[in-house]
This record gives C-alpha cells, sequence and structure tokens, in this order.
C-alpha cells in the first residue's frame, strides 16, 4: 500500500513537471532503442570540419601573409575591400581603437578582426567552412592558412613573415582576448 | 547586399499590406488594398454554387499577410505580427534568418552524425529519428538582434512588424535531444555540444549539454506538417526559449567534447558588448518582452471610444506571469488579461480594453515573467548594456496616440 502510494506520487510528481518532455526518459523506455547505425570513420572524417581555440581540428598546411595578399585579392576583396577596411560586407580590419573596448558605450566603432575577435583559430574555422561567399568550402588548407595569415597581419597581430599553421596559430593572441565573459543574467528581478 | 537597414519601399510594402490586410475601417478612411484581388465575387453568395473541393487550401484572396524580407539570402525576412490573432505563427509567414541562403535537402539522404564524446558515433537518417518517441510543444523562436530597430534611432513610422517581426511562435514536433544522447552515450565529462547545420555557412553553435537534459529537440514537425525549408527542413535544433540562431537548422552534425568550439556566431556575432569594457558571451536565453501590436501605426483610430488593445509577450525563462498595460504613459499600470493557455516559452496573447477619450497619450505594455524578471525601461536596458550593443532588445515598447488618431511609434512618457 505504502509503495503504491510512493509511486503515485512518483507518477504525479513526473506529470506535474512535464518530466518526459524535460528530457527524461519514458518509464517503459528501454535503455537503447537500437535505431540508426554505426558512423563510419570516414563519414565523421568529411563532415569533422571545427577547429578549437587550442588547436584541434587544424590541419596539415601553413601560408604566410605575402602569400595571402593574391588570393584575398583574387576571393575576398571584391565582398571585404581592397585593404579589407571597405567593404560592402564586414570590414576584416582596423584596430581602432587602440587602447580600450568600447563597442558597448558607443555604436560607432566598428567591430574588427583586429578589435573584436577574440581567437586567431576562429578566423581559420570560419573561412574554412564559411568563404567565400559564392564558393564555400572550396579553400584548400593552404589557402586558408595564408589567408589568416594576411588578415592577421593587415591587423598587426603577426609580421608579414609570420607563418600561420597547426602549431602557431593556436598561439597567436588576440587583441579582444581577455573582453569575453560568460553570460550572467539570470532571470528574477535584476535588469543585466 | 550589405544593405540591412530598412528601406523606404520595404516600409511602405508594409503599411500597404497592412492597411490591405486587415481592417479597413482602422485606418478610418476607406482604402483599396495595394493589389485588389482578381476573385470574382458575386453580389449574393447565397444565390450561387461555391467554389468546388481542393487539395491544398488558400487564403482569402482579400487577406494578403506577408513577409518583409530585408538584405537577400544572408538577410532576415520579418513576421506580420499586426496582422496575426492568437500565438501561432503561420508557417509561411514565421521569420527568416539565413546566414547562406535555404538550402535544397532531400529528406531521403538526410543524415544526422553524432560523435565526438560518446560511445557510439551514430549517423541517424530521417526514418531512424521518427522512429523515437516524439513530442509536440508549442515554443516561440526569437532572433537575438530582433527589437534593434526600436533600440537607437527610433523612428515614428515603425509597425510591429519592423519592431519585433523576429519572432514567431509554432507547434514544433521533435525528438528530445537526451533520447539521442542515451542513444549514443555520452561519456563522463562531456560539457558542450557543436551543433552545425547543412547550410552553405555551415553555420555552428555550442551549446551546454545542460540544454539537452532540459528542453532540446530535433524538430521535424511544425504546426502540424513537416518543417518549412526556411525553418530547417527536415530537421532542425530546437532550444527553447533560447536566441534564435543557436537553434541550428537543417542540423547535420553534432559533435560533443569537454569545452565550447568558439565559433564565429558565438565571439565575433551573438555576443554583447558592455558599458564596462567586456563582452557577454553565450547568452542565449532571451529575456521577457512584450509589445502591443494593436492599436499600433500605421493604424488610425477612426473616433473616440472603446478599443481592445491587444499584444503578445513572451519570456525565454519560463511562463509569462503578467503584462501591465499603460494608456497614460506610464502614469497608471493596469494588468492585461493573459489569455490561456499560459505556456512556458511561447507567445502569450494579451488583451485589455481601452476607452479613448479623444485625447493624445502613449500606450506601453509591460511583461513580468515567472521568475520576477520585469521588463525594463529603454532607459534602464540602455544603463545595463550601453547604446553600443548589438542583441537581446527587450525594453519596453511605446505608441503615441495622437488626437487625430494616428498612431506612432515613440518613446516612453
Amino acid at each position: 500500500m505504502r509503495v503504491a502510494v510512493v509511486l503515485l506520487a512518483l507518477a504525479l510528481a513526473a506529470a506535474a513537471c512535464g518530466n518526459r518532455d524535460q528530457g527524461a526518459a519514458r518509464p517503459d523506455a528501454p535503455a537503447r532503442f537500437g535505431f540508426g547505425r554505426a558512423a563510419t570513420a570516414e563519414e565523421i572524417a568529411a563532415w569533422n570540419i571545427d577547429v578549437m581555440p587550442d588547436g584541434a581540428g587544424l590541419p596539415p598546411g601553413s601560408g604566410t601573409a605575402a602569400q595571402g595578399l593574391a588570393i584575398y585579392a583574387r576571393k575576398c576583396a571584391a565582398c571585404h575591400g581592397r585593404t579589407g577596411t571597405e567593404g560592402p560586407f564586414d570590414r576584416l580590419v582596423g584596430r581602432e581603437p587602440r587602447s580600450g573596448f568600447p563597442f558597448g558605450r558607443d555604436p560607432r566603432f566598428v567591430k574588427t578582426l583586429g578589435n573584436y575577435w577574440p581567437y586567431a583559430t576562429t578566423l581559420y574555422d570560419y573561412v574554412n567552412r564559411a568563404m567565400p561567399l559564392d564558393a564555400p568550402g572550396s579553400l584548400t588548407p593552404d589557402e586558408v592558412y595564408r589567408l589568416v595569415a594576411f588578415l592577421l597581419w593587415r591587423n598587426e597581430i603577426v609580421t608579414d613573415t609570420a607563418v600561420m599553421n597547426a602549431q602557431t596559430l593556436p598561439r597567436v593572441v588576440m587583441p579582444a582576448h581577455d573582453r569575453f565573459v560568460i553570460d550572467n543574467r539570470r532571470g528574477g528581478p535584476e535588469v543585466r | 547586399m550589405a544593405d540591412v537597414s530598412i528601406s523606404r519601399r520595404a516600409l511602405l510594402a508594409s503599411a500597404a499590406s497592412a492597411v490591405g490586410a486587415h481592417a479597413l475601417w482602422r485606418v478610418g478612411h476607406a482604402q483599396v488594398p495595394a493589389q485588389a484581388p482578381h476573385t470574382i465575387v458575386p453580389p449574393d453568395p447565397t444565390k450561387v454554387p461555391g467554389a468546388p473541393l481542393s487539395e491544398l487550401g488558400r487564403r482569402s484572396p482579400f487577406e494578403r499577410p506577408r513577409r518583409i524580407p530585408v538584405g537577400s539570402a544572408q538577410g532576415s525576412s520579418l513576421a506580420p505580427l499586426q496582422d496575426l490573432y492568437g500565438i501561432v505563427t503561420p508557417a509561411d509567414l514565421h521569420f527568416e534568418r539565413h546566414h547562406a541562403g535555404v538550402p535544397a535537402i532531400d529528406p531521403g539522404r538526410y543524415k544526422l552524425l553524432i560523435h565526438g564524446m560518446v560511445e557510439r558515433p551514430t549517423v541517424f537518417d530521417l526514418e531512424a529519428l521518427k522512429r523515437f518517441p516524439s513530442v509536440s510543444h508549442l515554443y516561440f523562436l526569437e532572433c537575438s538582434g530582433n527589437g534593434g530597430s526600436s533600440y537607437r534611432n527610433i523612428r515614428p513610422d515603425l509597425t510591429p512588424q519592423l519592431i519585433d517581426g523576429l519572432t514567431s511562435t509554432s507547434e514544433w514536433t521533435g525528438v528530445p535531444l537526451a533520447t539521442l544522447f542515451r542513444e549514443v552515450g555520452v561519456k563522463p565529462g562531456a560539457k558542450w555540444l557543436l551543433a552545425e547545420g547543412a547550410d552553405a555557412a555551415v553555420m555552428a553553435r555550442s551549446i551546454p549539454m545542460d540544454k539537452a537534459a532540459e528542453d532540446a529537440l530535433i524538430a521535424y514537425g511544425q504546426n502540424g506538417e513537416a518543417l518549412r525549408p526556411e525553418q530547417g527542413y527536415p530537421a532542425r535544433l530546437l532550444l527553447p526559449g533560447w536566441e534564435g540562431n543557436a537553434n541550428v537548422k537543417w542540423i547535420r552534425r553534432i559533435e560533443i567534447a569537454d569545452r565550447p568550439f568558439m565559433t564565429r556566431e558565438e565571439t565575433s556575432k551573438y555576443t554583447d558588448p558592455l558599458p564596462d569594457g567586456t563582452a557577454r558571451m553565450f547568452s542565449f536565453a532571451m529575456d521577457a518582452k512584450s509589445i502591443i501590436t494593436f492599436p499600433a501605426y500605421p493604424v488610425i483610430l477612426p473616433e473616440r471610444g472603446w478599443f481592445e488593445i491587444s499584444g503578445i509577450a513572451w519570456s525565454g525563462r519560463g511562463r509569462i506571469s503578467r503584462v501591465d498595460v499603460s494608456t497614460d504613459a506610464g502614469r497608471r499600470w493596469t494588468p492585461a488579461e493573459l489569455q490561456s493557455p499560459v505556456l512556458p516559452k511561447c507567445h502569450t496573447r494579451f488583451r485589455c480594453l481601452w476607452r479613448w477619450d479623444g485625447r493624445e497619450t502613449t500606450l506601453l505594455s509591460r511583461a513580468t515573467d515567472e521568475t520576477g524578471y520585469v521588463q525594463p525601461t529603454l532607459e534602464q536596458l540602455r544603463s545595463a548594456r550601453g547604446l553600443g550593443t548589438s542583441y537581446h532588445f527587450n525594453h519596453i515598447r511605446a505608441w503615441r496616440v495622437r488626437g487625430d488618431g494616428t498612431v506612432m511609434f515613440g518613446l516612453e512618457g
């Protein structure tokens, strides 16, 4: 009897909390359904393109700013401008203001790689996955490294002879690296 | 292409559609819809047989609700909030935001790969996803940039659509992400998942694993039918209450890890620069918000007398607990009636009767959610976030009613 009451209480609690909908398994569900099939190593490799701040995911290859200049002019300048500042799409180059991080206070400052991006590896990841707009995913690792080197050089973050590769890129410290904080909004009465 | 400002033409189109599709009397004088319907209407419909059955329904030719596209493949389109009743957004009017257009995906060749810190890296085709136990829930989905047009250079000729059209509510059907994670066996220490789409931007976001345990879905159904291509056909991630961008559409890969991936969309975009010289990242939850959708620009009140003020409120943190409305620029506030059901992380329709005395005034709505969060004033939000901040614009919206019955968007008070 007591067991039945406890079970009923549990069932009611589960129903009241919408337990099943909150991600918990149905009480009658098996540990596994066995749907889907094992992914092959080739399938994973073909799609696993992300690059993390510690360099995980960076492929072999390398490039310098000097090598990136010609690729930039051919494949990027039409959208981002001859020097990376003219647009019409996102402005890529710029360190202004040289000190401070006034973007919250002042909408006049344009965010660029040089003044806002916290990780150099993100640049590799994004150019590789999404650029150029009319031929996404078409660049070779060497081309991406060269473009990354060129853009970091244009933003005065590396020298024009610096070689960017899987070892050096994660060590590049971006100017805005220390500016980012985790969301501290929690609901409740305070406006943050 | 890069022009993301709202063009005069788009604005006029919106005004025309609002005038054409909504009750004509509300603009105070007879006005012909921008494009008159071609349907021949008999003088007396009871004296002629009606139209035959059909395989697919259509709207009345007299109703022309339209999204307003801003930009092209990389832009967004805004839902016509002022033309909608209740809380559900028709799927073909659901707002859009794409980073590289809408991909064409053959559901027969669709695959979702889950790998990384899992016991069994697995590929699910659409049929496999649909075999799992499913759930259906009404949730709002909102772009975190929604409301940006009302934050800085405020213009009086903004419609609800142009202010807050990047929010929509649908009934979403799918499989809880937690079910899929039990299937693949998540390894200890897993903290983040990367969700990646099959669009030309291969759009990707890092999501905390806790959200999967809470209420995340892989959704394949929207308002009773398959997802629309613009909403992620054939399957998308749905993170109830969280900023639209993280709800990755056309999802093809989930990688589980012990740390975030720091993609472009969670570093250089979708972060909130603050007045103290920092930028907030992973600001997923959409705070409580409301907007009056009637009366609102370009409506003209035809005469003094009774009107029903109506609008929507929503919170990414749970249920709306109350909406207060002021018809005197914020001096007095009255609780609005909330239409049941009031669902968590879902649009809630509020209504309130108002007798306009013909005098100039300002209408305001203020939402409170079940965490006790109160929709802030523009001043409060600017003080907390700064004038330059980029997302999460949930301040109180104000409508100025003039003596001649015109209603314009405006500042509070």
